[in-house]
């Protein structure tokens, strides 16, 4: 049997405020009307406690747009788990604020798109720096510890001195600068988000330097830009190993991009239970532990390490989910990815962002 | 690594300690993730009050335990600071 999850990504919502371009949810997002219920979404925590998971991360979209929020957060609290608010700040008012820490949130979660007022609010598709520097400073008040997230990418990438210096104004414990992941719109936009190899050497030795000054006060940590590595990521930590998503129409993911995998059967919560779409499910045991790897992974000492990397990208970039992650130097796939890095990392003419919205 | 014995650690804000019925064990909740804790990890981390020095806790674990060296409970504790489970004043 496989080893109970720690975590649920429960993606209560697709609806957001924000349009980023780079945004984890797939490019077909779940409507208003295919969410799942309250009553729902407290059975699933129910469902997911029992399995195993101590913390709930409250995400979407945007999880403040969901009226029942405050009953959802009271319901994961009273079930003992860690409950983490992960919001763009938009509609997190001081009051708010104060319920749902009141109710029990124990952490949250803030986005910052980037350094600048123009330039946060440019990637975000709306007006919203402001109010996140309002929402910071609610948390604080609050006496909650805050994360600030900051997706980098070519647009960005240069103010990451800036985007360290404003997270430190804000007040975060933490701050993750994540290089963007290509799934869904983020690959989409590939051409316009693939840093340069210059602008990665660059910011390296900054994040480096202010990771020391600033220890002990604020975590840095710093997701690698994995189509520019020879190695991939240890995505998941394993499949079907440490974390599980529930969409916000119920269907239940080993990772939150693992829609795209279109071969793969994906269950939901309305017709089979966690404990059962964990332990059985064929989406949750298709590529667990190492069985299921050809080589080079299958004969690599590093598939310990990385588990073969990630299968959304294997399964985008060559058609099959089980192959070596092409970000891989030992993939036989990876000219597919020096050639994306070749044409989209400096492409004659800048492309056009597309924002992330319903269709 | 390991930490003076006149250290005082304490509980970091926003981290959660409780006792999980599924796995059976102590487990230390924090916005990073999970630490399921051994019985003498769990000992240390529920005298972690920002009161008792390394020390201290060494002390009180010695009059439940038997063998228990102070140098092992600074290392434990070094490794929680590690962790940013506890934080350490003094």
């Amino acid at each position: 049997m496989a080893e109970a999850p720690f975590g649920l990504l429960a993606e209560l919502t697709h609806r957001c405020p924000l349009q980023c371009g780079y945004c984890s949810n797939p490019l077909e997002l779940v409507r208003r009307d295919a969410e799942l219920s309250t009553e729902n979404w407290r059975r699933v925590f129910d469902q997911a406690r029992a399995l195993g998971c101590l913390q709930i991360h409250l995400s979407g979209g945007e999880p403040l747009l969901r009226p029942d929020l405050p009953e959802l957060v009271a319901h994961a609290n009273s079930l003992g788990c860690y409950v983490n608010l992960v919001t763009s700040g938009v509609g997190l008012s001081r009051d708010r604020l104060r319920t749902l820490a009141s109710l029990g949130v124990d952490h949250v979660q803030l986005s910052l798109q980037d350094a600048t007022r123009a330039g946060n609010d440019r990637i975000a598709g709306i007006k919203a720096f402001d109010r996140k520097v309002e929402a910071a400073a609610h948390v604080l008040d609050e006496g909650l510890p805050l994360t600030v997230n900051t997706v980098l990418h070519r647009q960005n990438l240069d103010n990451i001195a800036g985007i360290i210096a404003m997270a430190e104004r804000m007040g975060a414990e933490r701050l993750e600068l994540a290089n963007t992941q290509y799934y869904g719109w983020a690959l989409r936009n590939r051409a316009v988000l693939l840093p340069t190899r210059e602008q990665l050497a660059a910011a390296d030795p900054v994040v480096a330097a202010a990771q020391e000054r600033l220890r002990g006060r604020m975590e840095i940590v710093y997701v690698i830009a994995d189509y520019h590595e020879a190695h991939p990521k240890p995505c998941m930590y394993g499949w079907g190993a440490r974390q599980l998503t529930v969409a916000p129409n119920g269907d239940v993911l080993p990772c939150p991009a693992a829609t795209v995998i279109t071969s793969l059967e994906i269950e939901n919560v309305l017709s089979s239970s966690l404990h059962d779409i964990w332990h059985d499910s064929p989406s949750f045991n298709a590529y667990r532990g190492f069985e299921w790897m050809s080589d080079p992974c299958r004969s690599c000492p590093r598939k310990e390490v990385d588990f073969g990397g990630c299968r959304c990208q294997a399964f985008q970039l060559t058609g099959d989910a089980a192959a070596t992650d092409p970000v891989c130097s030992l993939s036989p796939d990876r000219s597919t990815v020096d050639l994306i890095l070749e044409t989209e990392m400096t492409p004659a003419e800048e492309p056009a962002m597309a924002m992330r919205k319903m269709r | 690594m390991t930490t003076a014995l006149d250290a005082v650690p304490r509980i970091r804000r926003g981290v959660k300690c409780t006792f999980d019925q599924i796995r059976e064990a102590h487990v230390v909740l924090f916005p990073e993730g999970v630490l399921v804790l051994n019985e003498t990890a769990a000992s240390v981390v529920a005298l972690c009050d920002g009161v008792r020095s390394v020390g201290d806790i060494a002390l009180a674990l010695a009059e439940s335990y038997d063998g228990v060296e102070p140098s092992d409970i600074a290392e434990l504790v070094a490794r929680l600071v590690e962790r940013r489970v506890v934080d350490v004043d003094g």
